[in-house]
C-alpha cells in the first residue's frame, strides 16, 4: 500500500502521474574521456542554455526578465567557463569541469556579507543546473510534460519552462502558497501542494490532491481504482463548467453579472482567454517589488503594466498601488520589528511615507493609461485625507508627464474596501471613483483573527453575518451614489459564497483565473 | 594614443554593483576598443570591465569608490561614459533612495 503524506494545498485540483525530481540533473551522464568532445558538449550546453533563456525572456516582464536577463549575460561571458574548459583539458568529464566551477563562484556569493549579493547564489545554481540539464541531454525541463515535479522548493523560471501541455502537478517538501510559484500554479491550474516535509526517497508515482493537499506515494492498484475514480468524475464536472467558460456570465434570470480576474503577475496572462473575462478587476503590482530585489524604475513597471492594459483590449483593467507590509514586507521599504504589521505601516500609509515610490508608481501608471482602460486603486484607506492626498499626487504626477511632453493621462482613483472604517461608513468616501472590496483584510479585521493562524481559522469566515451586512452596506451605498462597487477577495472565488454576495447587491466579481468557468457555471443556477 | 585614462567615481545605487547595474556596465564596457579595467581601490586589483562573471564577483557595494582606467583610441570617452553611468545612477531614476 502507497503511503499518503499531508502538506499544505496551494493549488487546487487533481493529477496523478510520475515523479521526476529536480535538482538531480546530470546525474547519469557519463564523460566521453575525449577533451575535444568534452569542450564541444559544454560549449553546445552552454549555447542551448543561453537559447532557451532568451526565448523565455520574451514572455516575462520586471523582476524575472531582469534574473534572466543577468543569466544570459553570465552565460555569455567566456570568464564563466574558461575554469571548466581547462579542467576538461586536463582530462576531467565535462559536467564534472562545469560543476565544480560553478560551486566555486556559488561559494564566493554564499560567502559574502551583504544579503543581496548572497542571494545572487541562487541564480548562480540555476544557471549551473541550467547547464547540466543540456548536458545530460533532458533539455531544459520540456520533457516533463505530465510529470509531477518534486523537490525542496522551485525557482518561477522553471515553471515557466515547463511544458505543462500534458497536465502535470508540483510537490514540495518546503515551499509557500504565497510564491511566485503558487501564483503561477493557481493560474495555470496545475494541482500544487507545499510543505510536504520529507518523500520517501524512491518513489516513482504520485498521486497529487492539490485541495485536500495531499500526496499518495506509489498507490497500490485499489488505492490507484479510487484515484482515478475521483479524477474521472473531477474531469467530468470540469468538462460541464468548461462550457460556461467563454459565455457572458450571467445568472438563470438572465441578469449580467461582470467576472473579472484576479492577476499577479505578467506571466499569467499568457494563459488566459481575455474573452473568458470582463477585465482585469485586481492587478497586483507587489510583484514588480520583490523582497531583496532593486525597486523597479519607472521604465520596467509602465512596460509591466502596458502589458496588462494591452492585453484586456479596451476591457477595464483596475491596478492596485503597492500594498507591501503586513504579510508582505519588502525589506528597505517596510519598517522592520513592527508589534502588529497587519495594523501598522501598510498599502496606501506606506506610499504616502514614501512619496518618491509612489510618485515612480503613479508616474508609471499614468503612463500605462493611455493604452486602454485603466483605472487604479489604492489599498488600506481608512480616513478621506488619504484618498484626497493620493489624489493630488496622483495630479501633479500627470501635470508633470505633461510638461515633460510625456504622453500620460490620469485614470479613475478608487479605493480598496477593506478596513472596517471604510466599510461602516462608505459615505465618508464619496470622492472615490469606484469601491472594490477586499474580503480577505476586511474578514481578518472585523472578525480579530488571523488568516494564517490555523487555531482562529475557523473564525476567519467571511461569511459571518457582520461581514456580509458590511458588504450589503457598501453596496447598497455604491448604488444610491452611483458609485461602482466590486469584490475582489478570495471569498468571490468560492461558488458556496455566490449566492451570499449577489443577495448583498453585488454584480461585479473579481476570481482567481482558474475559477472563471466553475464560478460562470454556478451563477447560471442562481 | 594608447595613453591610460584613470578615473573614480562614488556608487550612490541602493545595493551597489548589483546584477541590473552590473549588465549594464559591462554591455556599456563592450562598446569600446579600448581594454576598459575597474577596482575597489586605486591599486587595484583591476578587473575586466567587460566580463559580467568579474564585475559581479566584486561586490561593489553602495557608497564605495569604484576606480576605472581605460588604454586605447577610445580610452577618454570609455572612462567618461562608464563615470557619466555610475553618476546618472545606472538610469535607474525613480529607484527610491
Amino acid at each position: 500500500m502507497g503511503t499518503s503524506h499531508l502538506g499544505t494545498g496551494a493549488s487546487d485540483g487533481l493529477f496523478i502521474g510520475p515523479v521526476r525530481r529536480l535538482g538531480q540533473a546530470a546525474a547519469d551522464r557519463q564523460g566521453t574521456g575525449h577533451a575535444d568532445t568534452e569542450r564541444a558538449a559544454l560549449q553546445d550546453a552552454i549555447a542551448s542554455a543561453i537559447a532557451g533563456l532568451t526565448t523565455l525572456l520574451a514572455r516575462v516582464e520586471g523582476e524575472a526578465q531582469d534574473i534572466l536577463g543577468f543569466q544570459v549575460a553570465m552565460l555569455e561571458d567566456d570568464a564563466l567557463s574558461a575554469p571548466a574548459l581547462s579542467a576538461i583539458d586536463s582530462g576531467t568529464p565535462a559536467h564534472d569541469a562545469w560543476a565544480s566551477a560553478l560551486d566555486s563562484e556559488i561559494a564566493g556569493y554564499e560567502a559574502s556579507d551583504d544579503e543581496y549579493f548572497r542571494a545572487r547564489a541562487a541564480d548562480l545554481r540555476d544557471i549551473r543546473d541550467r547547464v547540466l540539464r543540456h548536458l545530460s541531454g533532458s533539455g531544459a525541463t520540456s520533457g516533463t510534460s505530465g510529470a509531477v515535479l518534486v523537490s525542496e522548493d522551485i525557482a518561477p523560471t522553471t515553471f515557466l519552462e515547463t511544458d505543462w501541455s500534458g497536465g502535470g502537478a508540483i510537490a514540495l517538501m518546503r515551499g509557500s502558497t504565497t510564491s511566485h510559484v503558487a501564483m503561477l500554479a493557481r493560474a495555470r491550474g496545475i494541482p500544487m501542494v507545499v510543505s510536504l516535509g520529507e518523500l520517501p526517497q524512491h518513489v516513482a508515482t504520485l498521486a497529487v490532491n492539490g485541495g485536500s493537499g495531499t500526496v499518495l506515494a506509489d498507490p497500490d492498484d485499489a488505492q490507484r481504482a479510487g484515484f482515478d475514480a475521483a479524477l474521472a468524475s473531477d474531469a467530468q464536472a470540469r468538462g460541464l463548467e468548461e462550457k460556461f467558460r467563454l459565455a457572458p456570465a450571467m445568472r438563470r434570470s438572465g441578469a449580467r453579472i461582470d467576472i473579472l480576474i484576479n492577476v499577479a503577475g505578467v506571466e499569467e496572462l499568457d494563459h488566459i482567454d481575455p474573452a473568458s473575462c470582463d477585465g482585469i478587476g485586481l492587478m497586483r503590482s507587489e510583484f514588480l517589488f520583490r523582497d531583496g530585489a532593486p525597486l523597479p524604475d519607472e521604465e520596467t513597471q509602465y512596460r509591466a503594466y502596458r502589458r496588462f492594459v494591452e492585453w484586456a483590449a479596451g476591457k477595464p483593467v483596475t491596478i492596485r498601488t503597492l500594498d507591501i507590509g503586513g504579510d508582505k514586507p519588502v525589506r528597505g521599504l517596510t519598517p522592520d520589528g513592527e508589534a502588529n504589521p497587519f495594523l501598522g505601516l501598510r498599502g496606501v500609509r506606506l506610499t504616502l511615507a514614501r512619496e518618491d515610490v509612489f510618485r515612480t508608481q503613479l508616474r508609471a501608471l499614468a503612463r500605462a493609461a493611455v493604452h486602454g482602460n485603466l483605472k487604479v486603486m489604492v489599498p488600506m484607506v481608512t480616513v478621506p485625507l488619504e484618498l484626497t492626498r493620493s489624489a493630488a499626487l496622483f495630479d501633479a504626477c500627470v501635470a508633470e508627464l505633461r510638461q515633460q511632453g510625456i504622453a500620460s493621462q490620469r485614470p479613475p482613483l478608487g479605493i480598496m474596501v477593506e478596513v472596517p472604517a471604510v466599510a461602516v461608513l462608505p459615505e465618508l468616501f464619496d470622492a472615490a471613483a469606484f469601491f472594490s472590496i477586499g474580503s480577505n483584510d476586511l474578514t481578518q479585521y472585523v472578525t480579530a483573527s488571523s488568516r494564517d493562524d490555523v487555531r482562529v481559522a475557523s473564525l476567519n469566515d467571511p461569511s459571518h453575518p457582520a461581514v456580509t451586512a458590511l458588504i450589503s452596506r457598501v453596496a447598497r451605498f455604491g448604488q444610491e451614489a452611483g458609485i461602482p462597487v466590486s469584490l475582489c477577495g478570495d471569498m468571490a472565488s468560492e461558488p458556496k459564497h455566490l449566492a451570499t454576495l449577489l443577495d448583498a447587491g453585488l454584480t461585479s466579481l473579481s476570481v482567481a483565473p482558474a475559477r472563471i468557468a466553475r464560478l460562470k457555471a454556478a451563477l447560471a443556477e442562481l | 594614443m594608447s595613453e591610460t585614462v584613470n578615473g573614480s567615481v562614488v556608487i550612490a545605487h541602493d545595493v551597489g554593483l548589483h546584477a541590473r547595474p552590473s549588465v549594464k556596465l559591462t554591455k556599456l564596457a563592450k562598446g569600446f576598443a579600448s581594454t576598459l579595467e575597474i577596482a575597489g581601490t586605486a591599486e587595484g586589483p583591476w578587473i575586466d570591465a567587460k566580463s559580467i562573471v568579474k564585475v559581479m564577483a566584486m561586490k561593489a557595494k553602495q557608497h564605495s569608490t569604484l576606480f576605472v582606467r581605460a588604454a586605447g583610441a577610445d580610452a577618454q570617452a570609455a572612462v567618461d561614459a562608464v563615470i557619466s553611468l555610475v553618476h546618472r545612477d545606472f538610469d535607474e531614476a525613480g529607484d527610491g533612495h
